[in-house]
């Protein structure tokens, strides 16, 4: 199995080379090409969820560790890049299927295929690199072809947001590049299992670079103070492109790099635990109370990231707490499965509520809430999935947000964290407040019939497949509360976290 | 060579004054550029050993000696990709600020209202 590992960045790259080559000559190569190879990753990466153990490692290149120094470029495959990695072609399979009707309303379909699959390229390698310096050029990869894919339609709104998000998101990659540079220059390797080794505890100079990091990572996570870019960013893009950056590509991007770097990297401090889950808090709670106000569809449904991206920090954050001031273990691994959790849960659920929205916006051109309504009966299939994706990000049984919700809200509560389990709760009610409008303002608003006198139709059978495969995904993560289950797909990754700096020895092998 | 790194941090904190108080799109990009530069000049140096020489074999070295003889390579091998990547983002910048000016015939960002909230 080691040796399958590449092919997660070579398909890939592969099909976009291809694509660029052929798809101008033979006709729907592209629409095939793309589907199909993203297929393949997926059932690659469900047989390594479910069939691989440990940390499979893999050396780029075959040179072997001199004298116990790690040469070669490392690939390493542990339970949470598996996890990532089931997330990202799964997705990137469902969108890039939604994609092959939604994309006839734009016109250089080849170079959108191109760019998606460049982005996906991009994030599966991150998720799979053990090398510091790669993930940099993976995080660009990813970064530049989201960047493109943002202002595909490009028009006034969508090139402002793309301008705004290449700025921010640009500032972001030079403060990592910097961080990076000064940890060479401390360590003197680049390898992030080698460098936990080397790094010394505590002092200010590891603190800085650890500080540095964070803003870089949070920039492009999306974090509360370094959250302006992303409303704008994705509610611009393509809804299969939003789907994308909002269910996948802050989190590889983002929040994966953040959880390896400060549990596997940095040796964990209280201090840093304790700005992260303020952090956290912080963006749960002003990115619920932004997205009350907002009128347009894909705009609140961005706003709402924000907030549940904070729900996700806020319950890894609280494990780290515990585990900086070696706390009780099985809180904080409770606290950390919460997090997981809800990562794999709102990529799901956030991922089918774009998509829908881009069927509105397919069939009525309109994503101005005050403009619709009534649309429930003439787009059934869409109506009832974004029903679904509501309930559950609002965290209501028997979907799996409310599991996941319940996991974060539990594990504060046992850890004495009471004002953070409140908040979690207020914030989970005003998740449900402002759901429940977008769904009366769309679908249910009998007052202003939006579809009398056009012709609306439901969406083209490829487009609803995405969308019913994602709510029925709706519920099926639910039964990851058995423990059975849960002991394969979230556990393993909850354990990499949990158990911290012993990644070093599972990677190089000592 | 500390000067080089004192030199690159001014780029540095120049390049970051200029994203903040310019409203000139172009001059924003060219602030992003200039704290590319730093950041590299400050990566190049971490690598440079005093009296030491480009890492190139040539006929008559000792690979035992090559250590005590040669620069840390690896910091230029970084700049390296790091510029190809600059430029990269660079370029799509200034194509969308090109795009933006044929839209909106202005490259003030006081005057793009539609994006506020």
């Amino acid at each position: 199995m080691n040796s399958l590992v590449p092919l997660f960045v070579i398909i890939p790259l592969g099909s976009a080379f291809l694509m660029a080559i052929f798809g101008r000559i033979i006709k729907g190569f592209n629409k095939v090409l793309l589907p199909l190879a993203l297929l393949f990753l997926t059932y690659l990466s469900i047989k390594f969820l479910l069939g691989a153990e440990g940390t499979i490692t893999y050396q780029v290149g075959g040179f072997a560790p001199v004298a116990g120094v790690p040469i070669a470029i490392y690939l390493a495959v542990d339970g949470l890049s598996r996890l990532m990695l089931t997330i990202i072609s799964l997705i990137g399979f469902l969108a890039c299927f939604y994609s092959i009707s939604y994309i006839n309303i734009y016109t250089a379909e080849r170079k959108y295929l191109i760019l998606f699959s460049l982005m996906i390229a991009g994030m599966n390698g991150i998720v799979i690199s053990g090398d510091i310096f790669n993930i940099f050029v993976f995080l660009e990869i990813a970064s530049i072809a989201s960047y493109a894919l943002v202002a595909f339609g490009i028009d006034r709104q969508e090139l402002e947001a793309s301008f705004k998000y290449q700025v921010l998101g640009g500032v972001a990659s030079l403060l990592i590049l910097f961080s990076i540079g000064f940890l060479y220059w401390r360590t003197g390797t680049l390898n992030i299992a080698d460098i936990s080794t080397q790094l010394p505890y505590g002092g200010i100079f590891v603190k800085f670079i650890a500080m540095v990091f964070l803003v870089g990572f949070g920039l492009k996570a999306a974090i509360f103070p370094f959250h302006s870019w992303l409303p704008d960013a994705h509610s611009s893009a393509p809804s299969p492109i939003s789907a994308m950056l909002s269910g996948v590509l802050i989190k590889a991007v983002g929040l994966y790099v953040i959880f390896r770097l400060f549990f596997n990297m940095f040796a964990l401090s209280h201090q840093i635990a304790m700005i992260i889950t303020v952090l956290g808090t912080l963006s749960m709670v002003i990115g619920g109370l932004l997205a009350i106000g907002q009128w347009d569809i894909k705009r609140l449904l961005a706003y709402s990231s924000i907030s549940q991206v904070g729900y996700i920090i806020l319950g890894v954050g609280i494990g780290m707490l515990i585990l900086s001031r070696q706390g009780n273990t099985a809180v904080a691994s409770l606290a950390i499965i919460g997090g997981i959790f809800h990562l794999l849960n709102h990529s799901v659920f956030k991922s089918l509520l774009f998509l829908s929205a881009g069927a509105v916006e397919f069939r009525t051109g309109e994503r101005n809430m005050k403009k619709l309504g009534g649309l429930a009966e003439v787009l059934p299939v869409t109506s009832s999935t974004s029903m679904i994706a509501s309930l559950s990000i609002s965290g209501l049984p028997p979907f799996n947000g409310f599991f996941s919700k319940l996991l974060i809200i539990i594990a504060a509560v046992q850890a004495g964290y009471y004002l953070l389990a409140l908040l979690a709760v207020i914030i989970s009610i005003v998740t449900i407040g402002y759901f429940m409008k977008m769904q009366k303002f769309t679908f249910f608003n009998r007052s202003r019939v939006f579809w009398q006198d056009r012709n609306i139709r439901e969406v083209p059978f490829v487009m609803c497949f995405s969308m019913i495969i994602l709510a029925l995904l709706c519920f099926a993560l639910s039964l990851l509360m058995i423990p059975s289950l849960r002991d394969v797909v979230l556990t393993p990754a909850v354990n990499v976290l949990v158990e911290g700096l012993k990644y070093t020895n599972a990677v190089l092998g000592y | 060579m500390r000067e080089m790194a004192f030199l690159g941090f001014a780029l540095v904190l120049l390049g970051f004054w200029a994203m903040l108080t310019r409203k000139n799109i172009l001059r924003i990009i060219i602030g992003f550029t200039i704290i590319d530069s730093g950041i590299h000049l400050i990566i190049v140096n971490l690598g440079y050993l005093p009296g030491r020489t480009a890492p190139i074999l040539e006929k008559g070295m000792r690979v035992g000696d090559l250590s005590k003889h040669f620069v840390d390579p690896i910091p230029s091998a970084l700049v390296l990709t790091a510029i190809v990547i600059g430029l990269a983002v660079t370029a799509l910048m200034l194509v969308y600020a090109v795009r933006i000016y044929e839209r909106k015939r202005t490259l003030n960002i006081d005057k793009y209202r539609e994006l506020k909230w």
